[in-house]
């Protein structure tokens, strides 16, 4: 048979196979973005839905005309004006990029002691990591919060052992933020690492220690570098969300700061401002656009580049 | 990589493990405490489940979430499936860079922008919130993860024992159905149980896509979460960790027997 009748009959049957995915993706997933975009340049208003200008597709072009006339930047000149918003950002930023770091310093040691330990042993220590990730995201931030109140655990040991003498308030502070965000992402940093670690040529560290280079050389030389595509995919894999996570600063932060996310629904729920939220929302996307295309880079890599 | 094990890896390993699992250790033994104060241990009992059974409004949240998981998780698995296939077997197509950019982006999209902008859709289309449009919401956020899992399958298993189909005359579809599908069948198993877990777990989204009457259990918890701890939330969350980890033993045992029936089969065709 040749090729091109094999290759023919292939597209034709597959076609759906692309195009289904594809067009659910279309509409709910890039056709809501530009709806976002819409509202962002709308004015708030009290009525069904709560914004202005609404399109009139019966008056056509006239219409069109009248919309995109009443549109406006308000939205965001408020976000680059207002210390609220740019506060948000801003923490949430940094507490992205010390989480981060953090989950770095942790996560690597493990991924690393894992792909050393014996052979056998390593799928079972790559479950156990996975583990805690399938179940709720929610239950584990609330496991926490038993721990981190004021008469809770932490408090209790810390007293028993005299290390306070009062309770500390652990809770609603940026602490309990970063123990939160390093708990919940500790998977996504160990996993890739791990990946990549495991993957490393064992005699080339052979090769290394026969040459008289010393171990902690060895390993910057060596063994980093190669780790690199896993320790960026971690990193971003952590940094992305981490930067519009509601739940944890919401739950174990204070209410003094808050993150965009928390900003962000605070904007949607409680003032029903939802031009503003918007705004919010495609102001944190531009943020997050270089890590995101650089993140989905290394992912196509990784799951195509075998090819 | 190596099998010097050093003290420091071990230590490591073991450390990062206990700071994994002791909040949610500490979480399952409270559920089992007579008291209802923190620190206060008033001995085992189980009256927090029992006061469980009686919370009607709990029980009907779960019975919600199973359902919308079910179904978002069913639906994620045979759009996410197509897209794997999509992307590994049909080359340059065209549109294949904004695809893949669509199919990875939810991935660590943060979650306040996906259901926000996924509600904006709903409201624009003039759709009455609740039940369905949680579930198209899930079906969106969990399909890509689905991909993930069944690409990285179809990338790594043996493509000559499809080509060898096709040489002698085996027609693409049942090519797929006889020897693609039940290769990548775990694969597939263990997507849709990763797009059950995420959407049994979703607050954010389903947060902004719900409607009245559509309380998930996430958005059940997290309104008593907000007024302090309960005992009754530790019992929940015990139960939910408790099948988790059944389903995830069960899944890791049918694996294990699948791949040593099939070393058998191997066995026995060499003799």
């Amino acid at each position: 048979m040749s090729m091109g009748a094999k290759k023919g009959r292939r597209l034709g049957s597959t076609r759906l196979v692309l195009l289904i995915p594809y067009l659910w993706l279309a509409l709910f997933f890039l056709a809501p973005f530009l709806i976002v975009l819409k509202i962002s340049l709308s004015q708030t208003a009290i009525a069904q839905p709560p914004y202005v200008p609404a399109l009139d597709w019966v008056a056509g072009w006239a219409g069109l005309r009248d919309f995109v006339a009443a549109l406006s930047t308000d939205n965001y000149a408020l976000l680059g004006s207002d210390w609220l918003y740019l506060v948000s950002y801003l923490k949430s930023l940094q507490v992205a990029a010390v989480s981060t770091a953090i989950l770095l310093m942790i996560g690597y040691p493990i991924a690393y002691g894992i792909a050393r330990l014996p052979r056998r042993l390593q799928p079972i220590l790559v479950m156990l990591v996975i583990l805690p990730f399938w179940t709720s995201f929610l239950i584990r931030v609330y496991a926490w919060i038993n721990i981190l109140q004021r008469d809770g655990l932490l408090n209790d040991v810390l007293m028993r052992l005299r290390v306070v003498d009062q309770p500390v308030a652990w809770l609603s502070s940026d602490a309990a933020i970063y123990i939160g965000m390093v708990y919940s992402y500790l998977p996504f940093m160990v996993l890739p690492l791990y990946a990549t670690l495991e993957k490393v040529d064992e005699t080339l560290l052979e090769a290394a220690a026969d040459l008289g280079c010393p171990r902690w050389k060895t390993f910057w030389l060596v063994t980093l570098p190669l780790s690199l595509p896993g320790l960026a995919a971690g990193a971003l894999l952590c940094f992305i969300p981490i930067t519009g996570e509601f739940v944890i600063p919401d739950l174990l932060g204070g209410s003094d700061s808050m993150m965009i996310g928390q900003t962000l629904w605070m904007e949607f729920f409680a003032n029903k401002d939802w031009p503003v939220a918007s705004a919010i929302a495609v102001a944190l996307l531009g943020l997050l656009l270089v890590p995101m295309l650089f993140y989905e880079r290394l992912q196509q890599r990784s799951l195509e580049g075998g090819r | 990589m190596g099998r010097k094990t050093s003290a420091f890896n071990v230590v490591s390993v073991a450390l990062g493990l206990a700071f994994l699992y002791l909040p949610i250790v500490i979480l399952v033994i409270y559920s089992f405490n007579g008291s209802r104060l923190v620190t206060v241990w008033g001995g085992w009992s189980l009256t927090w489940y029992r006061a469980l059974l009686s919370d009607r409004a709990m029980i009907d949240a779960a019975w919600a979430s199973l359902r919308i998981a079910a179904l978002s998780a069913s639906a994620a698995t045979v759009l996410g499936t197509c897209a794997a296939i999509a992307l590994t077997r049909m080359g340059r197509f065209r549109g294949r860079l904004l695809f893949s950019g669509m199919v990875y982006a939810p991935l660590v999209m943060p979650e306040v922008i996906t259901g926000l902008s996924v509600l904006l859709l709903f409201v624009a289309l003039d759709v009455d919130r609740g039940f369905w449009t949680i579930s198209i919401a899930h079906t969106t956020l969990t399909l890509c993860f689905v991909t993930v899992i069944v690409q990285s399958r179809l990338i790594s298993f043996d493509r000559s024992l499809e080509e060898a189909a096709m040489d002698l005359g085996c027609p693409p579809l049942k090519t797929f159905l006889t020897i693609t599908l039940p290769l990548i069948a775990p694969a597939i198993a263990a997507g849709w149980m990763l797009a059950f877990s995420l959407s049994l777990d979703d607050l954010v989204i389903a947060s902004f896509t719900t409607g009245p009457g559509a309380t998930t259990l996430p958005i059940r918890i997290y309104s008593e979460v907000r007024l302090g701890v309960k005992p009754e939330i530790n019992a929940v969350c015990t139960i939910m960790i408790a099948i988790v980890a059944l389903g995830t033993v069960a899944s890791s045992l049918l694996a294990k027997r699948g791949a040593m029936r099939r070393e058998r089969a191997a066995l026995s065709a060499q003799m």
